[in-house]
């Protein structure tokens, strides 16, 4: 037993749990019906007023969103307040060349700043820490999303943002950092840095590391424990919900806590969209319930998860999700970008090159890096190693263009690129992000 | 001007094993053979007794194949022979693409093969200072 942030919801019972969910719930269906075109028709559509809502299970009657259409409403289609209301933006990466951009009023930031002090507090947070984010600042929600819960606590909050590795090192040892909060690729960056630069990670105050935006795997989390020698700790987010701080894990490192008071959560079927009990397997699916200038019913996050009520170890009563397990679509994150084969096939259909590929995922040492394989055919072929050459760079920085990261280009002997059931194998992820 | 086969190789172990089996199950001579490699790929490049046959060959195995014509060369087997041909191709500024050399049982003479940018230029500049240039007919009877 630890200590809390708000010991009182986190530690309720789940009937008085679900009785302020129901309460939130019924409130923001009503916010969204009265303020969200979307919501309304689809509401209308299924034939569902806001006064149907009579219990927590009756969210299932409530229509999906999915990203789709957070891009088709772009940019403030889903904005359930006036601007004016409005004080801050943040934006997904849009690296598919189509953002998208959510919403705050100032209640929502500190509903966000509270749930990222509550992930502070479970492992071990106190007034007295140095709060060192080394997440990016800006658009991207998760610099300053940790910065607000670390400020809103009391921390001393080091908003170093991402880069400049020899830097961080310095501030680490000259200010004393005693929290780290970033992606768990560059934590171990940070480790591998330390140990070249000849810092001895075990004289540093630094004790503790909060880290997410990406998947890493229990391997990761010991490499990094040990490379930096502190303990490491899960953080989930989603820029549609609010950015880090959905889910938090505590000193059980056995799960996040969902921010029940705030989100729901549920599991479903990806096929069937019905809903799977505890312990199952399913496409994660968040409502924000006391969100106002953003709300979303029940958003697809294409997140695979499972998630249990049983009770934890550390007295929080909020419901525990698992480290996404994988992904419903094909969508591969590399170093913090989010990529769909489909783009990579789009760039070669544009140059003309036979659409017969594999992507090959890796990381070495600490950064992830990826390969386009093309079978080289004799549309292509040329005499000398110069004119491929060439050809391999223009696609690198064609790619580079479309995607946001370059990824390096090989070209391979025809028929090499495995196929199943006529089918080619399109992607090999070798970092095994999701474990197993 | 002679035909050379060029076969794309990935670079990985048995690529060049995997074409000279080729070229012996269908009894084709290699005359001579560069492979021109980067750290990703290579290119190996062959003149062979049977241009057409071991195309065809190389192709029904899964070779990406072309065919290039390049310039052959026929010179006397002594020091400065090699210097003298592409001396005349510096002078009159023609750009060599690559090139390589080989011998026979002869010692009399050996052979360069090279690729240059502007070919019918190069033919007529070392055939007028006494280089005797090599043909497809005299390649594959070598």
């Amino acid at each position: 037993m630890g200590e809390y942030y708000n010991p009182e919801i986190e530690t309720a019972s789940r009937e008085e749990i679900d009785k302020i969910q129901l309460e939130r719930l019924q409130k923001q269906v009503k916010h969204v019906y009265e303020n969200v075109e979307l919501y309304r028709k689809r509401m209308d559509d299924l034939g569902v007023k806001p006064e149907d809502i009579k219990t927590l299970d009756d969210l299932r009657k409530l229509p999906f969103t999915s990203k789709q259409d957070l891009r088709d409403t772009y940019p403030y289609g889903m904005f359930a307040v006036p601007m004016s209301q409005v004080v801050r933006l943040h934006a997904s990466s849009g690296t598919t060349g189509k953002q998208i951009v959510v919403g705050y009023t100032e209640e929502d930031l500190d509903i966000w700043r509270t749930c990222c002090a509550r992930q502070l507090v479970a492992v071990g947070a106190t007034r007295e820490d140095k709060v060192h984010v080394s997440y990016g600042y800006g658009l991207f929600t998760g610099g300053l999303g940790l910065h607000g819960g670390s400020q809103k606590l009391g921390c001393t909050t080091i908003p170093v943002s991402a880069g400049n590795t020899a830097r961080q090192l310095t501030i680490m040892q000259d200010f004393g950092s005693t929290i780290l909060g970033s992606t768990p690729s560059y934590a171990m960056y940070l480790g591998e840095s330390a140990e070249k630069a000849g810092i001895d990670t075990s004289k540093l105050p630094l004790r503790v590391g909060i880290f997410g935006a990406e998947p890493w795997t229990e391997e990761m989390r010991q490499k990094i424990e040990k490379s930096l020698n502190i303990k490491a700790y899960d953080i989930y987010g989603l820029t549609e919900i609010c950015g880090p701080g959905v889910a938090y894990e505590c000193t059980e490192q056995n799960g996040m806590h969902v921010n029940e008071d705030h989100f729901i959560i549920e599991i479903i079927d990806p096929e069937t969209g019905e809903s799977v009990p505890d312990g199952q397997k399913g496409e994660i699916v968040f409502s924000s319930i006391t969100k106002q200038a953003f709300p979303l019913l029940r958003f697809r996050t294409k997140d695979i998860g499972v998630i249990t009520h049983e009770k934890c170890a550390c007295g929080r009563t909020f419901v525990r999700m698992s480290k996404p397990l994988g992904r419903v679509d094909d969508m591969l994150i590399v170093r913090g970008v989010n990529l769909f084969p489909s783009q990579i096939e789009a760039v070669l259909l544009k140059k003309g090159q036979s659409p017969n590929y594999q992507i090959v995922v890796d990381r070495q040492g600490t950064l992830d890096s990826i390969e386009v394989r093309i079978e080289m055919s004799e549309d292509i072929f040329s005499d000398t190693t110069s004119d491929i050459t060439r050809m391999e760079k223009s696609l690198e920085n064609e790619f580079k263009s479309a995607l946001g990261i370059k990824p390096k280009v090989r070209l391979v002997s025809p028929n090499t690129i495995p196929r199943s059931e006529g089918k080619a194998v399109r992607v090999v992820d070798k970092r095994h992000v999701y474990g197993g | 001007m002679i035909k050379q086969i060029s076969i794309f190789a990935s670079n990985e172990p048995g690529q060049i094993v995997k074409v000279t089996n080729v070229l012996s199950e269908q009894n084709i001579d290699i005359r001579a053979m560069c492979v021109a490699d980067t750290q990703d790929f290579g290119i190996i490049r062959l003149i062979v007794s049977d241009t057409k046959k071991a195309k065809e060959a190389l192709k029904s195995n899964n070779c990406v194949v072309s065919t290039t014509e390049v310039l052959g060369i026929k010179i006397p087997d002594r020091p400065g022979s090699t210097k003298k041909a592409l001396e005349l191709l510096a002078d009159n500024n023609i750009n060599l693409d690559y090139m390589y050399a080989f011998i026979t049982v002869s010692k009399e003479y050996a052979y360069v093969v090279m690729r240059v940018q502007d070919a019918p230029a190069a033919e007529k500049i070392l055939a007028e200072n006494g280089i005797e240039l090599i043909s497809q007919q005299d390649m594959e009877t070598l």
